[in-house]
């Protein structure tokens, strides 16, 4: 099996237009000419983007966990609602809900602050769906003792879950959530069907139009790169994150 | 004078199952009452009625005469009165020791920083761990994770304390701390609720031993009378299983 993989590799390596593939993907001077804009415009928009969904999403998400925690049945109902329906969507059918379904529907409604701030609730309203599961399952985890423990000191249950259970849910849940970052990354390229104008686009946007204008495929790669330098270190750190979780309590 | 706690016909179901079958009895103020029974007894859920951490199915529940199972009552303000101690510690692992004695007195009691830090000292004194206060309880050996939830309840100066099997899930050679601890709050006049497996501390400490079984109170008396010549078949047979370990 071993044998069969190394020889598939060798001839790949000896067949592969080595030349051709570094004039395509590699091109140096393409990626000068593209790199203060990358950096001052592309990656910028993309972080902005990703922490802009993240804290409406994580917002969003606290409320909807607390109601899917709720003794209140129409809270329970609506929380349940809202995260099998926006889990259930491709991300993009949101986005284009928010782009242009809504301002169709409601004589050109748009939110304020443009692309950058559409952009962001669109992807923060589908995140929150995902992150009110781990953070109601982050709350679960922290033992009812605590809460009993609490209780018997006289706070009131509002008071147990705001300084005893979340900040220990929310210890529990730093792992998944900065995987849920990651996602939510990787998601902000599906943000160009909002047709974003030259200082809106993230990195997927800005490295195709980048080819068109080049005849190129450099762009690409670059913004490849950008993304993993983003994402690399994040998922490693997630990992080792886990470790410790792992190890401690 | 009033009773520190006063039980009335309780009652608790779990479902179907009758837990507590019509408890009466009163704890006096400055009185140490072990409860003892079999496991599934229903001891550790007349415990944690008396705080409302579970909640009674019918009955009713005087704290210094204040009726705790009155709907309108101000659970959260009695609750304070009543220091409880459980089992598995719970102390909060997210805090320091400090966090683990002040957080409450601050939020509940609404003392300032300082109070509540010199309160958290004097506690930790009486406990003998003032050398553990800036420790996280993942650090302490579960003696002295007892010792500091012990701590942590005499922050808020409760008029009396519950425990709930203090000491069974510590380490033989770590229940002798927890259990000095105790004596010495008996020995201040503390008003004290034990369940406990301990026959040795009931029978040193207690002024009345509580014999449980099965969701009623069999019968109760001082430690020496109880626990070396019991007046019913129950408690006996219950007596012999327990020495015999």
């Amino acid at each position: 099996m071993y044998g069969i993989f190394l020889i598939a590799l060798v001839a790949a390596v000896l067949v592969a237009d080595w030349d051709r593939i570094q004039r395509s993907f590699f091109q140096v001077d393409v990626m000068v000419e593209m790199l203060p804009q990358v950096l001052s415009i592309a990656a910028r928009n993309t972080l902005i983007y990703t922490v802009g969904s993240f804290v409406i999403g994580l917002v969003l998400a606290l409320i909807l966990a607390l109601m899917k925690l709720s003794t209140i049945k129409p809270y329970r109902w609506f929380a349940t609602t809202y995260i099998e329906f926006f889990r259930g969507l491709p991300a993009l059918i949101t986005i284009i809900l928010f782009g242009f379904a809504l301002p169709i529907a409601f004589d050109g409604f748009r939110l304020p602050g443009g692309t950058l701030v559409t952009g962001s609730v669109a992807l923060g309203v589908v995140a929150a769906a995902y992150m009110a599961e781990t953070i109601r399952a982050g709350v679960i985890a922290v033992p009812r003792g605590q809460t009993e423990a609490a209780r018997s000191l006289g706070m009131s249950s509002s008071r147990a879950l705001y300084s005893i259970v979340l900040p220990q849910a929310f210890r529990i849940i730093i792992p998944p959530l900065t995987n849920e970052f990651v996602l939510l990354i990787k998601d902000t390229s599906l943000l160009f069907v909002l047709g974003t104008t030259p200082m809106t686009k993230e990195l997927t946007k800005f490295a195709r139009d980048f080819m068109q204008t080049t005849q190129n495929a450099t762009p690409l790669t670059v913004a490849a790169i950008v993304y993993l330098l983003i994402t690399l270190p994040l998922t490693s750190l997630v990992r080792r994150l886990e470790k410790r979780t792992a190890k401690g309590r | 004078m009033t009773a520190a706690i006063q039980i009335r016909d309780l009652h608790k179901y779990f479902g179907d199952l009758e837990v507590l079958k019509g408890i009466e009895f009163e704890v006096a103020e400055g009185e140490v009452v072990c409860v003892i029974g079999p496991s599934g007894s229903g001891k550790s859920t007349l415990l944690r009625c008396v705080n409302r951490l579970e909640e009674p199915t019918s009955g009713t529940i005087l704290i210094e005469g204040e009726d705790i199972t009155d709907p309108e009552a101000d659970v959260d303000r009695l609750r304070t009165r009543i220091g409880m101690v459980f089992q598995s510690f719970n102390l909060f692992p997210h805090l320091d020791v400090l966090g683990n004695l002040t957080i409450a007195q601050i939020k509940v009691l609404k003392r300032s920083g300082a109070e509540a830090v010199e309160t958290a000292r004097q506690a930790l004194e009486r406990v003998d761990l003032l050398d553990k206060i800036d420790e996280y309880p993942i650090r302490l050996s579960g003696g002295q994770q007892q010792r500091v939830a012990i701590a942590r309840a005499l922050t808020m100066n409760p008029d009396m304390m519950l425990f709930d099997e203090p000491t069974s899930a510590l380490d033989p050679e770590l229940i002798g701390e927890v259990l000095d601890v105790m004596r010495g709050l008996a020995d201040d006049g503390m008003t004290m609720m034990v369940v406990t497996h301990e026959m040795g501390f009931a029978q040193e400490v207690a002024d009345r031993v509580m014999f449980m079984d099965e969701g009623v109170v069999v019968e109760d008396g001082p430690p020496n009378e109880l626990l070396t010549s019991p007046k019913m078949d129950r408690t006996r047979r219950f007596l012999r299983m327990v020495q015999d370990r």
